[in-house]
């Protein structure tokens, strides 16, 4: 029962409403249903904090390491030192997300460019 | 922001809100939506529209999902398990478990929101719209706006964010197809890059600055070792040894005394 599973058109909302709507606006109901009764601090958000985070965190990884359409072109080590480069930029340039990302961009539009990347 | 301009209402001194209020509340939610926080969560989005067709999602199941999910770690969690053809309780589950972390954010703002006399069915609805940025900004400006008033503002706030991202995912995947090959992988390097800098930002405990590092070296690696099961395998192995290695820490700092970890 994966995404690609019925050659039908109503299959993938189905399987966007079940495997996203519901995971997630689940969890919100949950937290108007408790109101003010959870600990924002208390261990067991703290680990469960921990899991999604590696878990996010692994997409990314994937993303940079086995990326697919174009980015797949670029050397890996360039896609590596940009992702590095985003990074630094965000900690040296007071914690901007922004600054993060266009540093890190600015870096691979150069190296892709240096390498005659898609001519 | 817009918002903060507070005039002294006489919604909190005198009689019943009318239909103009709330119109008024509601569009100075809109007003509040333009800011910084949203220009980075366009960029954000800008990604997912690029990463979302790469995966072979449809323009109309790329927008239906920006729509009704909204929280972009569990767009891109599913989009992942999507690419590696994960079954369907797989991807919910994975998808769960990166949203876990709303239920206390919307415990956080419900008081906030909440007037003598709310519904709980507005609550519930409005709490389709809790994430990372609505709920940010709502927490930095709801406390200039007045008590029964403040369910008209966050429904103008997170309607016009997720309005807003919608369009741009629907602009950004109809052009994708025809960027050139720089500016398309360029596109694609938008996602990682944004969660990379902001997941660093928003972490609060050592714990999860750990999962974060343990995730992007782990994620690769299990994507090799057990393909198909990479981001769940990923996840549990690198959350565990992070929350364990931070609990280990915590219990030496404590038994050391200061600076001792």
């Amino acid at each position: 029962m994966s995404f690609a599973a019925f050659d039908v058109w109503w299959w993938p909302y189905a399987f966007i409403l079940a495997a996203g709507w519901l995971a997630t606006d689940g969890f919100r109901f949950l937290g108007v249903y408790f109101g003010g009764r959870i600990a924002d601090d208390s261990e067991a958000l703290v680990a469960v904090r921990a899991l999604a985070t590696a878990l996010v965190a692994a997409v990314i990884g994937n993303l940079v390491v086995f990326p697919s359409g174009s980015l797949a072109e670029a050397p890996v080590a360039m896609r590596l030192f940009s992702v590095a480069a985003g990074f630094a930029g965000y900690l040296v340039l007071r914690r901007s997300v922004l600054a993060g990302i266009l540093t890190g961009e600015a870096v691979l539009l150069a190296g892709l460019y240096l390498i005659g990347f898609g001519t | 922001m817009q918002t903060a301009d507070r005039r002294p209402t006489d919604l909190e001194t005198s009689g019943p809100a009318s239909a103009s209020d709330y119109r008024r509340w509601f569009l100075r939610g809109v007003r509040a939506s333009v800011s910084v926080p949203l220009l980075i969560l366009m960029s954000a989005f800008v990604g997912f529209a690029g990463l979302a067709r790469e995966a072979g999602i449809s323009l109309g199941e790329a927008v239906f999902m920006t729509g009704i999910v909204w929280a972009l770690p569990a767009k891109v969690v599913l989009i992942g398990a999507i690419m590696t053809g994960a079954s369907l309780p797989a991807a919910a589950f994975a998808v769960a478990l990166t949203s876990v972390r709303l239920t206390p954010m919307v415990v956080s703002i419900v008081p906030e929101l909440r007037a003598p006399g709310t519904r709980p069915v507005v609550l519930y609805l409005l709490s389709h719209f809790v994430a990372v940025t609505s709920w940010v900004l709502a927490m930095e400006h709801m406390r200039a706006v007045p008590r029964p008033m403040r369910t008209a503002w966050y429904c103008g706030l997170g309607g016009a964010l997720v309005l807003v991202n919608m369009v741009v995912v629907a602009v950004v995947y109809s052009v994708a197809g025809s960027l050139p090959p720089t500016l398309s992988a360029a596109l694609l390097m938008l996602t990682p890059l944004y969660f990379l800098t902001s997941l660093w930002g928003s972490a609060r405990e050592s714990a999860s600055h750990l999962a974060m590092a343990f995730g992007l070296v782990l994620g690769p690696l299990f994507h090799v070792l057990t393909p198909g099961f990479d981001l769940m395998a990923a996840g549990v192995v690198g959350g565990t040894a992070a929350y364990l290695l931070h609990r280990v820490g915590r219990r030496g700092r404590r038994r050391g005394g200061e600076g001792a970890a």
